[in-house]
């Protein structure tokens, strides 16, 4: 607690920022910093780790001086492992999740925040209760049902469901409607009813109301939620471990474990793959910071 | 999983209307546009939690006949299946550790962020950035730190001679997973602290230092108080997230080896060989039990606060 030592009237007020440092300031900072590069230290780690070939971390370990610094990793990864592949399927199914997944959800939260529907309290309840389940407690019976739903050959080639985008993406879409239906509800009380009130005077139906009227003011929370989303599904390991069995169909998180050899695992290799898969998140969250913290707090507090 | 709370509606109960009149078209809209998230809902999430828990009392393989077992399940789950009791053991210490350690240096940090400290920018950024990465890549990158022979921690620690098989002992893996999660679920449970301090009203801690209170009781008799609803999506995010870890023992050794959870046995039951599909489902039940408690105890505390308003 070294930021105990500074006057304690002062301390607690915002007014009191800018003043000149004072021992207690520079352990404040000490102690941030040092965590802060502790936090840092795996992924730089990881980054020095893929840079370097095995041999030579084999010999020396991680942590130790370079000798040779390449990408090859990177284009081992990207031209045998086919990387690139995986990051396709990725945004197959996580395009589309995102945009079904936030359109289903913000009309089920206009209805309930902003139509007043009877029962919209056990709707929100059916949805928010059910994205806190453990993923685990659904995995078996999708896996029977997907295995039992057949589809025409265009739509997947194993004929079912099971080992398709398609039961990935309706699972995906299933699961986090109820987050979004929850946090956009949230979103949507906050938004004036006069508005629509007026609209409904002028004659607007609830299509109107929904799409025109309501959607536009919600532009914040959607983009804010979608970055969010876009991150978890792109992230998500279980469903497609378990509903995919083709290799070539792997999402690029769950594909990452191929990367393992049988009897022989290259983890400078790993590395590069994992920072691969990292990458387009820590992109998206360094250039959307506030989208993606404004997602993960809406409604949790003013702002 | 993020939940931020259910803000009381400012005007819910006074802008209540007569019923309305809905057109036809206003009619079809709302029933498709309802309908269509609702069955999906149903399909997807509530209708195979009924399922699992049916299929818990039940032997089946995925392909023969279905034959009802009754509660032998359980029995052999409680009483003759090893690694059950130390996957509970295993979610219980998720939870302590994340609840005990994680949270509230996550709480710690987000309090001496909210304090207006230069550079606050670049912390913020650094201690969130586990967040946004997979669990898996969690995992991954664990394995690089902790590996035995070529470990950046063995490395650090000089101990070559005698190398440390962070990993492999299974009397010590899960404490190194555990900070692995933990490094995740800190700058988590920081971002959320950190948005509802920025929101607690300045003249409370102006009132309560004019009235002689020392920074320490200020914070926690004024301003955590305050806190509550962060408190209870925190509570609840500690709970699910130990309760659904599974992706960091995954990528590290399938969870064997004194890596056994709860939901790695589910997985295993259902695809791997044996494929036994109504004992995975019994140990789902077992977290779903577990889960709902909390799930309910949360809806409940959501209610309570939107009936105060």
């Amino acid at each position: 607690m070294t930021a105990e030592t500074a006057p304690a009237v002062g301390a607690a007020l915002p007014a009191a920022r800018r003043r000149p440092v004072r021992p207690g300031r520079l352990g404040l900072h000490a102690f941030l910093m040092t965590v802060s590069l502790a936090f840092l230290a795996p992924l730089l780690l990881a980054v020095y780790a893929s840079l370097r070939p095995y041999e030579e971390t084999a010999a020396h370990g991680y942590f130790s001086l370079p000798r040779n610094l390449s990408f090859d990793y990177y284009r081992q990864a990207f031209t045998d492992s086919g990387m690139s592949k995986y990051f396709v399927n990725s945004l197959i199914i996580a395009v589309p999740g995102v945009l079904l997944a936030l359109f289903l959800a913000s009309f089920v939260a206009f209805a309930v925040a902003r139509l007043r529907m009877r029962g919209g309290m056990v709707l929100l309840m059916l949805f928010t209760a059910g994205n806190l389940l453990p993923q685990q407690v659904i995995v078996t019976p999708l896996y029977v049902m997907f295995n039992r739903i057949p589809l025409p050959y265009w739509m997947s080639e194993s004929m079912t469901m099971y080992d398709s985008f398609w039961a990935v993406i309706a699972v995906q879409v299933g699961f986090q409607t109820g987050f979004c239906v929850f946090v956009l509800a949230n979103f949507m009380r906050t938004l004036p009813l006069e508005i629509l009130e007026a609209a409904r005077v002028d004659g607007a139906g609830v299509w109107t109301q929904y799409w025109r009227i309501t959607l536009p003011l919600c532009r914040p929370a959607l983009a804010a939620l979608g970055t969010l989303q876009f991150t978890w599904m792109y992230n998500d390991f279980l469903w497609a471990l378990v509903f995919v069995s083709d290799g070539d169909k792997l999402p690029i998180t769950s594909a990452l474990n191929n990367l393992r050899g049988q009897f022989f695992t290259d983890y400078n290799l790993l590395a590069a793959g994992s920072v691969i898969v990292a990458l387009p998140t820590i992109l998206v969250f360094l250039l959307l910071q506030r989208q993606f913290i404004a997602g993960l707090t809406l409604g949790s507090s003013k702002g | 999983m993020p939940l931020p709370t259910m803000r009381p509606a400012p005007r819910a109960r006074a802008g209540r209307r007569g019923p309305r009149r809905f057109t036809r078209r206003d009619l079809a809209v709302l029933g498709v546009l309802l309908g269509l998230p609702v069955l999906l809902d149903l399909a997807i999430v509530w209708g195979p939690t009924l399922a699992s828990i049916g299929l818990s009392f039940t032997s089946w393989d995925g392909l023969g006949e279905i034959r009802w077992v009754g509660g032998k399940n359980y029995a052999t789950l409680f009483t003759d299946y090893p690694q059950f009791w130390p996957a509970v053991r295993n979610n219980l210490l998720w939870l302590g550790f994340l609840g005990l350690v994680a949270t509230p240096f996550g709480l710690f940090l987000a309090v001496l962020l909210d304090r207006g400290v230069r550079f606050s920018r670049f912390y913020q950024s650094t201690l969130y950035m586990p967040v946004v990465l997979s669990l898996a890549i969690v995992g991954f990158i664990a394995q690089l730190v902790f590996s035995r022979d070529q470990g950046a921690l063995n490395a650090v620690l000089a101990n070559q001679d005698h190398p440390v098989d962070w990993l492999g002992d299974p009397d010590l893996n899960i404490w190194m997973v555990l900070i692995a999660a933990a490094w995740r679920h800190t700058g988590y449970v920081m971002i959320l602290y950190l948005a509802g301090l920025k929101s607690v009203d300045a003249s409370l801690k102006e009132a309560a230092a004019i009235d002689g209170a020392s920074e320490r009781q200020t914070f926690f008799r004024v301003v955590f108080p305050t806190l509550r609803p962060v408190n209870v999506i925190v509570g609840v995010i500690t709970v699910i997230e130990a309760l659904r870890a599974f992706d960091i023992v995954y990528a590290i050794n399938h969870g064997r080896n004194g890596l056994e959870l709860l939901s790695v046995l589910v997985t295993d039951n259902i695809i791997g060989e044996a494929s036994r599909i109504g004992f995975g489902s019994a140990i789902a039940v077992v977290l779903l039990t577990v889960s709902l408690g909390f799930i309910a105890t949360y809806l409940v505390q959501e209610l309570r606060g939107e009936k105060q308003t």
